[in-house]
């Protein structure tokens, strides 16, 4: 479910079938790399490139699914640390002309985590509505400047000729090991937020997400649990936009502007919110609607529209709530 | 100076645009909490609807009406169809649906009237420029102006003063409390959603001979009037037309005297605002 009606107590999150569950996705997970590991073997150089940029997405859609899946901050402001995160890699990149894996990626992370720290020290203090749209108005201001310094970051054509990273000079990871970096990335990714949100840490977040008001009340620093959350998701989301960036061998100011923004929650909420598995799957969706669907026909963005209606209506919960009612009926017919 | 007025005139006509656009947003968003994304699709919808009755008929008087009507139509269409079955559920569902509904208009568009932009002419009543303290202004915005402003007025008599206005500013302030006294609150949220929705249609049609009509104006002049909403504050109808001044102020004077830095200059504005007074300029007053 997206978001219950504020009246109604929200189901407890640690009952035992929703644990059995979350123990299911995380084996899907890893069942999903298996087989994403062996694609290159079985499908062309084309569905590696179609899988490294889903896998990208998924990334960032998995940043912003932990941020509004557990803490419940809806951000409209996202693509500020994805696209922060690749105008950082690029930069070094191409100024300073390091190609190393290590230091691009990690200056990515880096900025990205400080932006975060900046634009949610910000907006921290408001909640709801309002917490959407300072995290809008501060990311556009992120735009604004990436457009208008060009001396800097290239102006409106941003960035050209990023180089695929290398590893201490020792290999180059272009295309297919890049590819396998990618993948190796995404399920890292998603091991560590699942980690997070079992720990004692990720419980609090849960629990600020269910009933802030009583968390708060029995002593829990809400703003700083909030905050360390919004760093953490805008530091893998820059992490996003650095491979991004490899990706492509570009950036463009296109990578923080709120469209990007809206996308990243779209893909969420499709995918079903309140999980992490639903996120990535919504990702997949999204790249599907917006780039695969363009090579049958012109008419893509009217389909997309209909489908996001569709979900509305008929699949509440998103693409996530259809695996999980497979995963009853197995459970149901094995009697377990 | 006469730059000045010039400049002025130009960003009053563009602010009271923005006003008529942002009003419906803001009730809909004070009244029934729906974030609608879809509000800048009918504001393009006026216009390429208008450019196409405007084919037909040839007078442009028609073609204002038309697009209007087809635009409120469209707008009855969405809340029964489509939003009315959501008024319980989350912001997250609304904004999926919404954004699906956005989507699904603007490729319309495109396909029915192409991807380029379309202008429509000013009628021809209007058609000449006069000459105000050395100034030379074209009439249209003049009538923009006078046009803009007895909707603004009208609108605060008409929420301030009526029966009907009494029973919104309620609604706004307390959805439960109004249901609970008998009135029929699925009837009042239709009425205001295609209310708003059709005077975005005909701020459409009216600004497409100064802001030109095209696939991308909708989301273009979605996050203006959403800017000017929470600026504002929700649901306060005088918020919404003193904040459409100043963004509309802002952004014509900022891009006729700092025009690298026009754009950053408001969004700085609703991140002050924002930081400083989260609820916005202009509390609601019956909160």
């Amino acid at each position: 479910m997206a978001a219950p009606p504020k009246t109604r107590e929200p189901e407890a999150t640690e009952s035992p079938t929703r644990r059995g569950m979350s123990r299911g996705f995380a084996v899907a997970v890893g069942a999903a790399g298996v087989i994403l590991a062996a694609l290159p073997f079985v499908g062309g150089e084309y569905y590696t490139g179609v899988f490294t940029e889903i896998l990208i997405y998924a990334i960032f859609a998995l940043s912003l699914g932990f941020l509004l899946g557990y803490p419940r901050l809806i951000s409209l402001g996202h693509a500020a640390f994805f696209g922060g995160g690749a105008y950082a890699a690029g930069l070094v990149a191409t100024r300073l002309e390091i190609a190393n894996v290590l230091v691009t990626l990690a200056a990515a992370i880096v900025f990205a985590a400080l932006l975060a720290v900046v634009i949610g020290l910000l907006s921290l203090r408001n909640t709801g509505i309002y917490f959407l749209m300072i995290t809008l108005a501060l990311s556009q201001l992120v735009y604004v400047v990436s457009v208008q310094w060009q001396g800097l970051t290239g102006g409106s054509d941003g960035l050209t000729g990023i180089p695929y990273p290398d590893f201490f000079g020792l290999f180059e990871l272009d295309r297919l090991p890049f590819y396998y970096f990618v993948l190796a990335l995404a399920l890292g990714a998603y091991f560590f937020l699942r980690a997070v949100i079992g720990s004692p840490f990720g419980q609090a977040l849960i629990g600020i997400g269910t009933n802030e008001a009583r968390m708060r009340a029995i002593g829990y620093d809400v703003r700083s649990y909030k905050l360390v959350s919004f760093v953490i998701s805008g530091a893998i989301a820059g992490g996003a936009g650095a491979l991004w960036s490899y990706h492509t061998g570009l950036v463009a100011p296109g990578d923080l502007n709120w469209t990007w923004s809206a996308t990243g929650l779209i893909m969420v909420i499709v995918g079903g919110s309140g999980t992490l598995v639903g996120p990535m799957l919504g990702a997949a969706l999204v790249w599907f609607l917006d780039t695969g669907l363009g090579v049958y026909t012109e008419r893509s963005t009217m389909i997309t529209g209909a489908v996001f209606i569709i979900f509305v209506f008929f699949i509440r919960g998103g693409v996530v709530s259809v695996f999980r009612g497979i995963g009853r009926r197995i459970n149901a017919r094995s009697g377990a | 100076m006469e730059a000045l007025l010039t400049n002025l005139l130009n960003g009053i006509a563009y602010s009271l645009l923005l006003f008529l656009l942002a009003a419906g947003l803001s009730l809909i968003f004070g009244m029934m909490d729906v974030i609608n994304l879809a509000h800048g699709s009918f504001f393009m919808l006026g216009g390429f609807v208008g450019i196409g009755v405007l084919g037909l008929t040839g007078n442009w008087w028609v073609a204002l009406i038309g697009a209007t009507v087809v635009v409120g139509v469209i707008g009855v269409v969405s809340e029964v169809g489509l939003l009315r079955p959501l008024y319980d559920r989350g912001h997250l569902d609304q904004i999926l649906l919404t954004f699906g509904l956005a989507l699904i208009l603007e490729d319309a568009a495109e396909w029915i009237w192409g991807t380029s932009p379309r202008s429509l002419p000013a009628p021809e009543l209007f058609g000449s420029s006069v000459n105000l303290f050395g100034a030379i202004i074209p009439s249209y915005r003049l009538f923009v102006i006078v046009v803009g402003l007895t909707l603004a007025a009208s609108l605060y008599y008409l929420l301030e003063r009526t029966r009907v206005g009494a029973i919104i500013r309620a609604g706004v302030s307390n959805r439960e409390m109004t249901s609970a006294l008998g009135f029929n609150i699925p009837l009042v949220f239709a009425g205001v959603f295609v209310f708003g929705v059709t005077l975005a249609g005909f701020a459409g049609f009216v600004g497409a001979p100064i802001l030109g009509v095209y696939p991308g104006l909708d989301f273009q002049v979605l996050i203006l009037a959403l800017i000017i909403v929470v600026i504002g504050g929700l649901g306060s109808l005088t918020g919404v037309f003193w904040v459409s001044l100043l963004v509309g102020l802002t952004q014509t004077f900022g891009q006729a005297y700092f025009p690298s830095s026009a754009a950053f200059l408001l969004y700085v504005i609703m991140a002050l605002v924002l930081i400083v007074r989260p609820e916005g300029l202009f509390q609601r007053r019956y909160a």
